[in-house]
């Protein structure tokens, strides 16, 4: 194996799993809190990523149309709670999923019909399209080791949220019990809208940085929505660690797995058998690893609920 | 069965009955056409509400089944076996050794877990198609229809028509059969109460996964005969969206009512089909944007329709006797 090698793909597994924590983290605390199933979670990654792409193409730089989009995705989960989602908290999670199925299809119609159907691409500004070789020999681009470092800010940031503020505090009693917070006199409507919004910034944020690595397109968030899901299985509905933990295994499976794994098998099998069941297996890895860890703990790693 | 229930079963049949030769006389052979397709995803759909209706399993990976049962006839006639004697069979078999295996290991976790863990299993077969590069791989596969010794033409639409009714006729009975049996009042038991079932005796474990295969090889058929109505393979049989389609069809029609099934399926393909058309109608060129139109309807489908389609339909019916 071939440590170079093996360095860059370590790397990009890890910026591949903060992208799938940024979608994740929303995921498992509207989930575990509001015992909401939302398969809408996704479309709130292509919104964001549009909305990006748009403000950076009128104000011309990177950053500021970001730090526009942010407050804007915000703005569309806000709203997207109140009108659709408060009705569901009290419906069974069949339809819920049903509901957020077609709020999906809707928002990526609208999508198509604002922006049309052809991808938009962004250019990264100068300052972050470049490489950098602080592995000899393998240059890497900046702008992937920036979205690990916010990949990792964020997590950071939850962290301090969930286990330093009051915010926190009522996010982590409702985790583990909803009812007791609403029964101890906290206004659960107005912690829910929030909760949400925070979600759905995240998601945005994850679709600001996969459309400059990307193509900006209607859709573009589902793939990522049902491994975020299966992340948040495989972490435990509710918490924030589990998320993170089962986050960076997945993507450091995924990514590791689909180069080495053809390689791997080639030791034990001949190489055309390897050639197919290399990358089909590689595929699967992560869905293989939440098989797995459902069987031996079949509430995650890091179960949030009570009871 | 309420006579009501069978009446209203009796008039859809004879509807769908009545499609060829009705488009037969206007002269829109499109109609028969498309009722096929009516008809097999409304297989896909009873089978679901076989176990969602019944056994309250919320299995968001069915389309897999469809998938199997078409990559079955795919790959036999790929391989130069277009013999349906043959190929029916394995569609079975393997859609049912899928649904077993699946069944198994989903059946002991519940609640989300179950509908989540069902996706994930779905998404496996999903991206095993994709990596199939001999039988297309992301692209799918051109097929041939089944042969069946000249005992029936699958070329001839009439008899392909035909064929794809007397199995949903079939199917729907044979569901209706199966819910009213002791095995089905033990499934509903189940769904109503997994643990106090257990304590009085009954392995429910067992029964769900034995629910879960008949499902799925139900399924595993209607997936046979959608690769033979569209002559092709592709790993978009499995994709997820499939799975929710034909969740949807079962709640638009109303849960665990079997014959809801069958509204549903044809009221979302009906839908599907004409939604674009009749917003045209109302603001020329919106007609490529039904799904704007459809994505909230489905939202008040689940939030205000309770009962669906078929309830719906028998409210009709109470009041006008």
């Amino acid at each position: 194996m071939d440590l170079v090698l093996l360095l860059e793909q370590t790397l990009n597994g890890l910026q591949f799993g903060v992208m799938l924590f940024l979608i994740a983290a929303g995921l498992t605390l509207v989930f575990g809190i509001m015992d909401l199933v939302n398969l809408a979670h996704g479309s709130l990654v292509m919104i964001g990523a549009y909305l990006a792409a748009t403000f950076t193409g009128w104000t011309d730089s990177f950053l500021i149309g970001l730090l526009l989009a942010l407050p804007a995705t915000f703005a569309v989960g806000i709203i997207t709670e109140i009108v659709v989602l408060r009705t569901l908290y009290q419906r069974d999670h069949l339809d819920q999923v049903l509901a957020t199925f077609g709020l999906i299809l809707f928002f990526n119609e609208g999508v198509r019909l604002i922006w049309g159907p052809v991808s938009l691409y962004s250019d990264l500004p100068s300052y972050l399209s470049g490489h950098v070789e602080f592995i000899p020999g393998a240059p890497y681009p900046v702008f992937r080791l920036v979205i690990i470092g916010i990949g990792l800010a964020v997590a950071l940031l939850l962290y301090l949220i969930v286990a330093h503020t009051r915010l926190g505090m009522l996010i982590r009693a409702g985790a583990s019990n909803r009812e007791m917070v609403g029964a101890l006199g906290v206004d659960v409507r107005r912690l829910f809208m929030l909760v949400f919004g925070l979600g759905a910034t995240f998601a945005g944020l994850a679709g600001m940085m996969l459309g400059p690595l990307t193509s900006v397109q209607p859709g573009m968030g589902e793939p990522l929505l049902i491994l975020a899901f299966v992340v948040i299985i495989i972490g435990g509905i509710g918490s924030i660690r589990g998320a993170f933990v089962a986050s960076l295994l997945a993507g450091l499976l995924d990514t590791i797995g689909r180069v080495f794994l053809p390689d791997l098998l080639r030791t034990f099998l001949n190489d055309a058998a390897a050639d197919t069941a290399g990358p089909a297996l590689a595929q699967v890895l992560i869905y293989l690893l939440m098989a797995g860890v459902l069987i031996v703990r079949p509430r995650g790693l890091f179960p949030a609920q009570s009871g | 069965m309420t006579r009501l229930q069978f009446r209203i079963a009796l008039v859809l049949l004879l509807m769908f009955a009545l499609v060829p030769p009705l488009g037969a006389l206007f002269e829109q052979p499109f109609l028969s056409y498309f009722f096929a397709r009516i008809m097999i995803l409304g297989i896909a759909a009873v089978s679901l509400d076989l176990i969602l209706g019944f056994g309250g399993m919320v299995s968001f990976g069915h389309a897999v089944y469809l998938g199997v049962g078409a990559y079955a006839v795919g790959v036999l006639s790929h391989h130069g076996i277009d013999n349906g004697f043959i190929q029916f069979p394995v569609a079975v078999l393997a859609s049912g050794l899928a649904a077993l295996a699946i069944g198994a290991m989903s059946i002991r976790t519940s609640g989300v877990y179950f509908i989540m863990i069902t996706l994930a299993f779905a998404q496996m077969l999903y991206f095993l198609g994709i990596s199939l590069e001999e039988y297309g791989g992301d692209d799918g596969m051109a097929i041939n229809r089944s042969e069946f010794g000249g005992l029936i033409d699958l070329w001839d639409p009439m008899q392909f028509y035909y064929l794809v009714f007397g199995l949903l006729a079939l199917f729907t009975y044979l569901a209706h059969r199966i819910v009213h049996s002791r095995f089905g009042m033990v499934l509903q038991g189940t769904r109503s109460n997994e643990q106090r079932m257990r304590a009085i005796g009954f392995p429910t474990y067992r029964y769900r996964v034995a629910a879960f295969t008949i499902a799925g090889v139900m399924c595993g058929v209607a997936g046979a005969l959608l690769a033979n109505w569209n002559e092709f393979v592709s790993p978009d049989y499995m994709h997820w969206t499939r799975s929710g389609e034909i969740l949807i069809m079962v709640i638009l029609g109303g849960i665990g009512t079997l014959v809801g099934a069958l509204l549903g399926a044809t009221g979302f393909l009906l839908l599907e089909e004409y939604l674009p058309d009749l917003m045209d109608l109302g603001a020329q060129g919106w007609g490529e944007h039904w799904m704007l139109l459809f994505g909230p309807l489905l939202i008040l489908v689940v939030l205000f329709g309770r009962g669906g389609l078929y309830a719906l339909l028998t409210r009709w019916a109470i009041r006008h006797g």
